[in-house]
């Protein structure tokens, strides 16, 4: 009895050793490149390339971000990821939490149309609407402008739905109360129910900063001038333009573009994890 | 807009206004929430309607049109040509190749990463506590970060010359293929690059969805003598299926609209074999067809339809 245990918790042990180990194995795929990319933006251009390859830079050097920021115009690029994602963010934050609390808390005539529609388009993707929003924005005459760039991202089907599920679950007696009190809509609404709203804004908020951060077709179509070109637009130009071969450069270029998105992420991971989560079971 | 008359929102007693009729103030009362709710509706409805629901009516209408860059200043000059361009499609060899390509890519890619997903999540949820947080995170890196930042840093590592992956095979005395620039490595390089990419994500689902499964039913199945094997094959797939499902069609619809990997990587090459339908598209829009690009894009659309169709018809089985 007692080997059969021993034997059983042996293979319990090796089991285990196993599972750690091809864990690992796995995160070192998964990481590593990353690790590859950051180390590699601090080699100058031949050692990126020599045979046998090194992982910690022999020769520690900053002239590829020098030539980043200085040669190409990175700190502008950046900017308006920056500006477009705050942008686009703080437009979805607003009119989908006002319009999900409409939906999930209020009667109105239409209300059933307007939801059914937010929920077909949940499934329309980008590719289908570009050549037209490319058409009507260039009518309005915004191409290669802000509010191009920004306008058709404003608002999304996906933050209603997150919004008016999340808003469903906050009861009805506190609105009630508060209506009671004299309190106007609007006054409810931001006073009282947006508070309460906190979790679901941060998800939201997390996920569409990064989503308009990491957006690259939109910006590549609308973008036809230097400088108003998003950082993906403007790397991924480069590395299949004249600068192709700069590994060192492109490397640098990739680093700016995800380093301060890791940053955020392990900084958030918690919010993150609970969001795709919450999104992916419904 | 200025929010509802405050002071008479709780007007429940209909009989205290003797003097007026009911109907009426039940109408009042009804346009008054009307406004309300329409008034937190409006703005969103406005951009909605405009940047993106009129755009999805107006790309079906363009695409039975010959509407070109050149026809933007006189939209007169644009003539109805029926289902030409659809017809036009299905003979193009470029469309055809890429919608093959497409095709392979979800067929290939979607189960890759599915398999690898739940294979992490399994892993990190077989009672291994220690570190379990840091494979999470780990695992999920990639899937916060810029499909084109990705993209640039793998066609790097599959240089064959230079890449960190035939030198390290190098190193272990292999002469690595040159990846990127093979027509039967190009596509499946890039398969594999997805999969690494996307992942993490369906892990985390697929980890909230082994926590939902009760541990009575595996500890009955212990007992009934089934092995581990058993009980991932008869308890944890079962149950999981629907989000098994849902994994697979969110996969799916991200997969058939592929483009910033080839765009980067391959520019579509070699020989149209990384071409995909969207990177089509997008060429057609640049050079100008704007019809011809609305109707390959509805095709695609029809695709994600179809197969989001079939999520709901297995979903809707669960209940």
């Amino acid at each position: 009895m007692t080997t059969l245990d021993a034997r059983v918790r042996q293979r319990d042990r090796a089991a285990k050793a196993v599972l750690y180990a091809v864990l690992t194995i796995g995160l070192i795929v998964v990481v590593g490149p990353f690790v590859w990319m950051a180390l590699s933006s601090l080699k100058p251009e031949g050692e990126i390339r020599s045979v046998p390859p090194t992982w910690l830079p022999d020769t520690w050097t900053l002239d590829n971000f020098r030539d980043l920021f200085s040669r190409l115009d990175f700190p502008l690029f950046f900017f308006n990821s920056a500006l477009v994602a705050v942008a686009v963010t703080a437009g979805n934050l607003l009119f989908c939490s006002l319009v999900g609390y409409a939906l999930a808390k209020l009667r109105y005539p239409g209300k059933k149309v307007l939801f059914l529609a937010v929920l077909g388009m949940l499934m329309v993707p980008g590719m289908v609407t570009f050549v037209p929003q490319f058409v009507l924005v260039s009518n309005m005459g915004l191409t290669n402008s802000y509010a191009g760039l920004i306008l058709p991202f404003l608002v999304g089907p996906f933050g209603v739905f997150l919004m008016r599920q999340f808003l469903q679950s906050i009861p009805d007696d506190l609105i009630e109360a508060a209506r009671v009190d004299g309190a106007g809509e609007f006054r409810i609404f931001f006073r009282v129910v947006l508070p309460l709203c906190r979790p679901a804004l941060a998800t939201l908020g997390i996920l569409t900063f990064l989503a308009s951060w990491n957006n690259f077709l939109w910006p590549l179509v609308v973008a036809s001038t230097e400088d108003k070109y998003t950082l993906p637009v403007a790397l991924a130009l480069y590395s299949i333009g004249q600068n192709r071969t700069d590994f060192g450069l492109l490397l640098a270029g990739a680093v700016v573009v995800v380093v301060p998105v890791l940053i955020v992420f392990l900084l958030l991971q918690r919010h993150f994890m609970r969001g795709i989560a919450t999104t992916g079971l419904k | 807009m200025t929010s509802a008359p405050a002071a008479t929102a709780p007007a429940r007693p209909v009989g205290t206004t003797p003097d007026r009729p009911a109907g009426s103030i039940r109408r009042r009362q009804r346009l008054r929430r009307a406004l309300t709710g329409w008034a937190f509706s409006a703005p969103y409805t406005v951009l909605f309607l405009v940047f993106m629901a009129v755009p999805v009516v107006v790309s079906l209408v363009m695409s039975f049109t010959d509407l070109r860059s050149t026809d933007l200043r006189n939209p007169f000059a644009v003539n109805f040509v029926g289902l030409d361009n659809y017809t036009r499609l299905f003979s193009d060899d470029l469309f055809l190749r890429s919608s093959v390509n497409t095709l392979v890519f979800v067929v290939i890619g979607v189960p890759l990463t599915i398999v690898l997903a739940l294979a992490a999540a399994t892993a990190l949820n077989s009672g291994l506590l220690r570190f379990r947080a840091l494979f999470r995170v780990g695992f999920y890196l990639p899937v916060v970060t810029s499909i084109v930042a990705v993209a640039v840093v793998w066609r790097f590592l599959l240089d064959p010359e230079v890449g960190l992956v035939n030198n390290l095979l190098r190193v272990v005395g292999v002469d690595g293929p040159s990846w990127l620039f093979d027509t039967k490595l190009a596509l499946p390089s890039l398969i594999v690059m997805a999969a690494w990419r996307n992942f993490g994500f369906l892990m985390v689902i697929f980890l909230a969805g082994l926590q939902a499964i009760p541990g009575e039913l595996y500890e009955a199945a212990t007992l009934d003598g089934a092995s581990r094997w058993q009980q991932f094959r008869n308890v944890t797939l079962p149950l999981l299926r629907p989000t098994l499902l849902f994994g697979g069609v969110v996969t799916g619809i991200g997969y058939l609209q592929f483009f910033e990997e080839p765009f980067v990587m391959t520019q579509g090459g070699p020989l149209s074999s990384t071409l995909s339908v969207s990177y089509h598209i997008y060429n057609q829009f640049g050079f100008g067809n704007y019809g011809y690009a609305a109707a390959a894009s509805y095709v695609l659309f029809i695709a994600i339809v179809a197969l989001s169709v079939i999520q709901f018809r297995f979903l809707g089985d669960r209940k």
